[in-house]
């Protein structure tokens, strides 16, 4: 296990040297530089960064269950391994992710021991059932751009480790875009029965979905601090708008409708998308683990973790045990 | 040795023995994989779940290859052999149709049938189907990476801790008798081996056992002496087991099963 054994000193506002610390600080993030694990950093940005990072984790593995769910039930051997692959890259990316975690002095135990105690946040989207077929391939289509979206742009903050992490993942999801795009293409150009599954599923994932990359700027707290440190370079709404841009169209070139009640629609004066507002306490409610499938998600994680300890206790004792081999030169 | 280039190259008996053969190949690598595979996202740790799962995508990936050849020998495309056969149409052995269990099951599960693997692949290098030996050498270079990783999970589960011994011993002794069952003799076993096509089970059993007894030793675990072959996987009577895996499999599919997915 990485741990970072960071030496505290002098990050928070009111201690000795900080404001020229942050001032040179605040400095290298407007030159571009990216901040890495022992450098100086304010107590503010680390724990932010922490607390991204550890929700970002949080929702690669917790975004493996609804589509791994789907793995014994794929309908053809190429989807069937498309889809192990798919999944088994979002586990990878969770733990690319709390390695990124750790740099900044959190164990990966502690990390997910809050997951599963509820304390911990996760993606929206990942608090839903994937109820058929066709919601695998709207999640690993819609869900993924909307990821991709987010994720390039935080790939250009501030943290070196986590930025280094996202470029990786961004590649790995590029992947996963197109196998959701030729599945979703399969189930539009299908049978009437595939059809349907699919405007059904669109029609189910469309509120998670316009509330992917969170409130609206009008009500996000976080932003300001976030873009100011180089960690976010964009609003939810901006990130929104980008999304929307993409893929509204390829969504009407598939012959699928977008749910009449968001009245959305291209502005041209603008050249952005209008639509009426989610519901954002709704949200903030699925959030905090009040969602359709938030008890099954953390229910299953927790099954996971309690059933896996005795193996991760033997590794240890193993480890303990093994002998280092003395060179004989 | 008379080689057989292609798929036009037998027929008759040996056509069917060679066929046989390869179902019992594709089936217990689809079958093991499929439940491999549903360890994705809920192992024991992030990095024995990627493992597993690369595990389980080799697996399903050989039996695409090998249903391909069977394609080629005239039986359906490979999806339909995968999806649409009846439950006694499938040639697996028991050992891989067993529910995942715990972690102790699945890695105990996966040794035994990686010492098999291993020593049937290396026979099948030399075998008389030309296009199954090249199979065989291509296979052979993930199959080395599987037989480490099940060598590295049983030499550190069977002794590290009270409880993990224990576990591991019971997977053994659970297992033990499904394992004899991948060596089961099937009427055409006889006109395969003189074929070329492959060695004779026992033969293979004794490799077999001849590895994992000293591995056992070095993992403080035992063999159970009165283990008795658990039989019928290799002519398709299975426990209920495998119908309920195959509804599984097979739930979307058959929605609509002449549909592209």
């Amino acid at each position: 296990m990485i741990r970072c054994d960071h030496v505290v000193t002098n990050d928070k506002p009111g201690d000795p040297g900080y404001d020229e610390n942050l001032a040179a600080f605040e400095a290298r993030i407007a030159r571009g530089d990216k901040v890495e694990p022992g450098d100086w950093m304010p107590d503010a940005y680390r724990q932010q960064l922490i607390r991204l990072i550890h929700v970002h984790a949080n929702s690669e593995i917790c975004g493996a269950l609804p589509e791994g769910g789907w793995i014994p039930h794929a309908p053809s051997l190429k989807r069937k391994l498309a889809l192990v692959a798919k999944v088994q890259d979002e586990v990878g990316h969770a733990q690319l992710l709390y390695r990124a975690a750790e740099t900044l002095g959190k164990p990966r135990e502690e990390m997910i021991e809050e997951l599963i105690a509820g304390k911990a946040k996760y993606s929206n989207v990942f608090h839903y059932h994937a109820e058929t077929w066709a919601d695998v391939a709207i999640i690993a289509w819609l869900i993924d751009a909307g990821a991709i979206v987010n994720q390039r742009m935080m790939a250009e903050g501030s943290y070196g480790p986590y930025s280094r992490a996202l470029k990786r993942i961004c590649y790995e999801e590029a992947f996963h875009l197109t196998h959701g795009y030729d599945m979703c293409i399969t189930l539009a150009h299908g049978t009437t029965l595939q059809r349907d599954m699919l405007q059904d599923a669109l029609n189910r994932w469309w509120e998670p979905i316009m509330m992917f990359h969170g409130p609206s700027d009008k009500e996000s707290k976080h932003n300001e601090i976030l873009m100011k440190w180089g960690v976010k370079l964009k609003s939810n709404d901006q990130q929104r708008q980008e999304f929307l841009k993409q893929y509204v169209p390829k969504i009407g070139e598939l012959g699928l409708t977008i749910p009449e009640k968001w009245n959305l629609r291209f502005d041209e004066a603008t050249g952005e998308y209008l639509y009426a507002e989610p519901n954002w306490e709704e949200f903030i409610n699925v959030v905090r683990g009040n969602g359709p499938a938030s008890a099954l998600r953390l229910r299953t994680r927790k099954m996971a973790h309690d059933d896996g300890l005795w193996v991760r206790e033997a590794l240890e004792s193993a480890a303990r045990d093994e002998r280092v081999p003395v060179s004989v030169n | 040795m008379t080689t057989f280039a292609n798929a036009e190259s037998v027929a008759g008996e040996v056509k069917d023995a060679l066929i046989d053969l390869i179902y019992r190949l594709a089936d217990d690598d689809l079958i093991l994989g499929h439940r491999n595979s549903v360890w994705t996202g809920l192992a024991p740790i992030l990095e024995a779940d990627i493992a597993m799962s690369s595990l389980a995508q080799d697996e399903i990936g050989q039996a695409v290859a090998y249903y391909t050849l069977l394609h080629e020998l005239g039986e359906d495309d490979p999806d339909t052999l995968a999806f649409a056969r009846g439950v006694e149409d499938y040639r697996c052995a028991s050992l891989t149709v067993l529910d995942r269990g715990d972690w102790a099951f699945t890695t105990v599960r996966q040794y035994f049938y990686d010492v098999y693997k291993t020593h049937r692949l290396a026979a099948l290098t030399e075998s008389a189907y030309v296009p199954l030996a090249q199979l065989a050498r291509k296979v052979r270079g993930e199959q080395k990476y599987h037989m480490m990783h099940s060598r590295m999970w049983v030499s550190r589960l069977g002794d590290a801790t009270d409880e993990s011994h224990q576990r591991m011993q019971a997977a053994v002794d659970a297992l033990y008798g499904h394992a004899l069952g991948l060596f089961e003799p099937t009427p055409h076993e006889a006109v395969a081996v003189e074929a070329g096509f492959c060695v004779a089970e026992a033969d293979l059993l004794a490799a077999w056992r001849a590895e994992v007894e000293p591995m056992f030793e070095q993992a403080g675990l035992t063999s159970p002496g009165d283990a008795k072959p658990v039989y019928g996987g290799r002519r398709g009577a299975h426990a209920a087991e495998l119908q309920t895996l195959l509804d599984e499999m097979q739930q979307v599919y058959r929605l609509e099963p002449t549909a592209a997915w």
